[in-house]
């Protein structure tokens, strides 16, 4: 068995990018993320690679965006506030086809909002969050190990399909311990033709999204949908706990899917028949496992949906369910977080 | 038959879309020189500001991104950082560098960070129509002071190069025009200057280039120039900063 040790969220998914080959790493300080920007600070010098903290989250996303440009795997991270600082930078990156790894351990808003965890940042980074027709990849880990693991993930993918990926964490899953197996480093990195390297032997690369020309823009913008429209067709994932026989379905993600998952034992025991359906990827959501589930049930199924917000991911659930089934919610955020019991009573009543 | 004068090979063979008597073209083309003789252009890469400049990359014969408003010495340092042995520059306007990027320019100024800086300093915004730029004069009339510049209220000119020569990580800068014949020789040594700097090792350069805006002054080109020379260089001193 491999060894297991004692990590922060945070240092887990600093380990990992370092271990997953990021070259680049540009950060300004900010709670409850700070230990991943220290975690940085030390890791990447000790493997002669670049660290900057940045004079603002607006500069930290556009130095990711040069690191990127140059063909490295470069990654910034933050939370809420920051995050909405950045939206500028990621829309460019989108736009520019530019692929990178953003970080995003959320706390409670609006405003400067507090520092207690939070899933209230969905909309902002499952429907783009900046200017403009584009979407980000993301993912939501539930775990210490989740969150390390889907850092390989989140760079695989932003680097297939040329599109910035998220990890959605929240304040919990950065702050809190958990045993983690790290994983073994990556090599051979995909070659990035179009990276600006200097032109020698080739003609000029240019990294832009700025589109003149008449029709140019429109035209962009729908191979940008097609890309969009394949991540959507083959990179949905989610995780099910008992739903083949569930007539109750909790959906939840990260942190919150933990609280769902001990509510789903809980109804089990009452003899209720309960079932956990995780998004992994937030976008793309994982519509085709609802569809899945309305097609085979022939009784009645209903939806149960929980969050650290007050109903974000709800609207992408209710989008999938498209009125085929009840949908109901119960959420918390700002200081509280849904407890067990709160979610039972809900449900029960 | 001996060829005396060419275009640059890192200059495409392409039509500007600059206006008459604008200063942008002359520029372009004098850091093409630099790049030729320097025997850089195959591992140049240009950082292109928003701005009247945004597709130089149209006009360059290098590799280039596109940075947002404000933002391009931030997108510079990552790519320099990353690729230490390329030559790595910024070309921005004022309102670019010295207002909604004054951030990214103090601090990567004050990082030392090894590029080289072309500030296009023409008084004005020049894509959008001629609102007030961080360089505008005092009295100067633009789209957003019709009754001129007014210090109460607007503020004063904002002098880069003299704000940035208090750093100490910052290797040289130098304020130039392109106000005459004369004016473009020097531009062009400045900007050697500062392209040997970064070649050097030796950190932050930055030339600051007063230049003619003719269509958002509202002046002839020849009138522009002599604008530049007379005008311009009262609130911006010429010379070498550091």
């Amino acid at each position: 068995m491999s060894k297991k040790i004692l990590m922060t969220g945070n240092e887990a998914i600093g380990e990992a990018a370092v271990r997953a080959g990021c070259d680049f790493y540009a950060g300004y300080p900010i709670t409850p993320q700070n230990e991943l920007t220290a975690y940085m600070a030390k890791r990447m010098p000790e493997e002669n690679r670049v660290f900057v903290q940045a004079e603002s989250e607006l500069a930290a996303i556009s130095m990711v965006m040069g690191a990127s440009a140059s063909g490295r795997r470069a990654m910034t991270s933050s939370s809420s506030p920051g995050i909405s600082l950045k939206q500028e930078g990621i829309s460019y990156l989108a736009g520019a086809q530019l692929p990178c790894l953003i970080v995003n351990i959320m706390r409670g808003g609006p405003g400067l909002g507090n520092i207690v965890p939070a899933q209230s940042d969905y909309f902002q980074a499952t429907r783009g969050g900046g200017h403009g027709d584009y979407h980000c990849i993301v993912l939501a880990p539930c775990s210490v190990q989740e969150a390390h693991n889907l850092v390989f993930s989140g760079f695989a993918l932003s680097d297939k399909y040329r599109a910035p990926a998220i990890i959605l964490g929240d304040g919990m899953l950065g702050q809190m311990m958990e045993p983690l197996v790290v994983h073994s480093k990556k090599k051979n990195l995909s070659t990035k033709p179009w990276a600006l390297t200097g032109c020698k032997g080739r003609r000029p690369n240019i990294v832009k999204s700025f589109y003149m020309q008449e029709g140019g823009l429109e035209e962009f913008n729908k191979a940008l949908q097609k890309k969009y429209a394949r991540i959507k067709e083959k990179e949905q994932r989610f995780e099910g706990i008992h739903l083949d026989d569930s007539e109750i379905i909790l959906v939840a993600y990260g942190t919150q899917a933990r609280i769902a998952r001990v509510v789903v034992e809980a109804l089990r025991k009452k003899g209720k028949k309960a079932g956990l359906l995780r998004p992994v990827t937030l976008w793309p959501f994982p519509a085709d496992a609802f569809e899945e589930l309305l097609k085979k049930k022939r009784k009645k199924v209903r939806f149960f949906v929980t969050e650290m917000s007050y109903g974000q991911m709800l609207e992408d659930v209710r989008l999938a369910v498209n009125g085929r089934a009840a949908v109901d919610f119960y959420g918390r955020a700002g200081g509280g977080i849904p407890t067990e019991e709160e979610i039972l009573r809900r449900i029960l009543q | 038959m001996k060829k005396v004068f060419s275009r640059p090979e890192s200059l495409r063979d392409a039509a500007t879309h600059y206006c008459p008597g604008c200063g942008h073209g002359i520029a372009h083309r004098l850091i093409c020189e630099v790049i030729d003789e320097l025997g850089i252009r195959e591992k140049a890469i240009a950082v292109c500001p928003v701005g009247c400049a945004v597709v130089a990359y149209d006009y360059w014969n290098f590799d280039c991104c596109e940075a947002a408003h404000g933002r391009a010495l931030a997108v510079a340092t990552g790519i320099k950082r990353t690729q230490p042995d390329k030559f790595v520059f910024t070309y921005q306007g004022d309102g670019d560098l010295a207002a909604i990027g004054t951030a990214e320019t103090i601090h990567a100024a004050n990082r030392g960070e090894n590029l080289s800086v072309a500030f296009i300093n023409n008084a004005v915004y020049g894509m959008t129509g001629g609102q007030m730029a961080p360089t505008t004069l005092l009295g100067q009339k633009t789209a957003t002071t019709p009754r001129g510049r007014n210090p109460a209220g607007e503020g004063y000119p904002l002098k880069i190069c003299e704000l940035l020569a208090t750093l100490p990580a910052v290797a040289s800068l130098e304020r130039v025009a392109l106000d005459s014949p004369g004016g473009v020789i020097k531009t062009k040594r400045a900007l050697k200057a500062a392209f040997i700097n970064q070649l050097e090792g030796k950190g932050f350069s930055l030339v600051e280039i007063l230049s003619p805006c003719p269509v958002c002054w509202n002046k002839p080109a020849g009138e522009a120039w002599r604008w530049v020379r007379e005008e311009m260089a009262k609130t911006f001193p010429l010379g070498k900063f550091k």
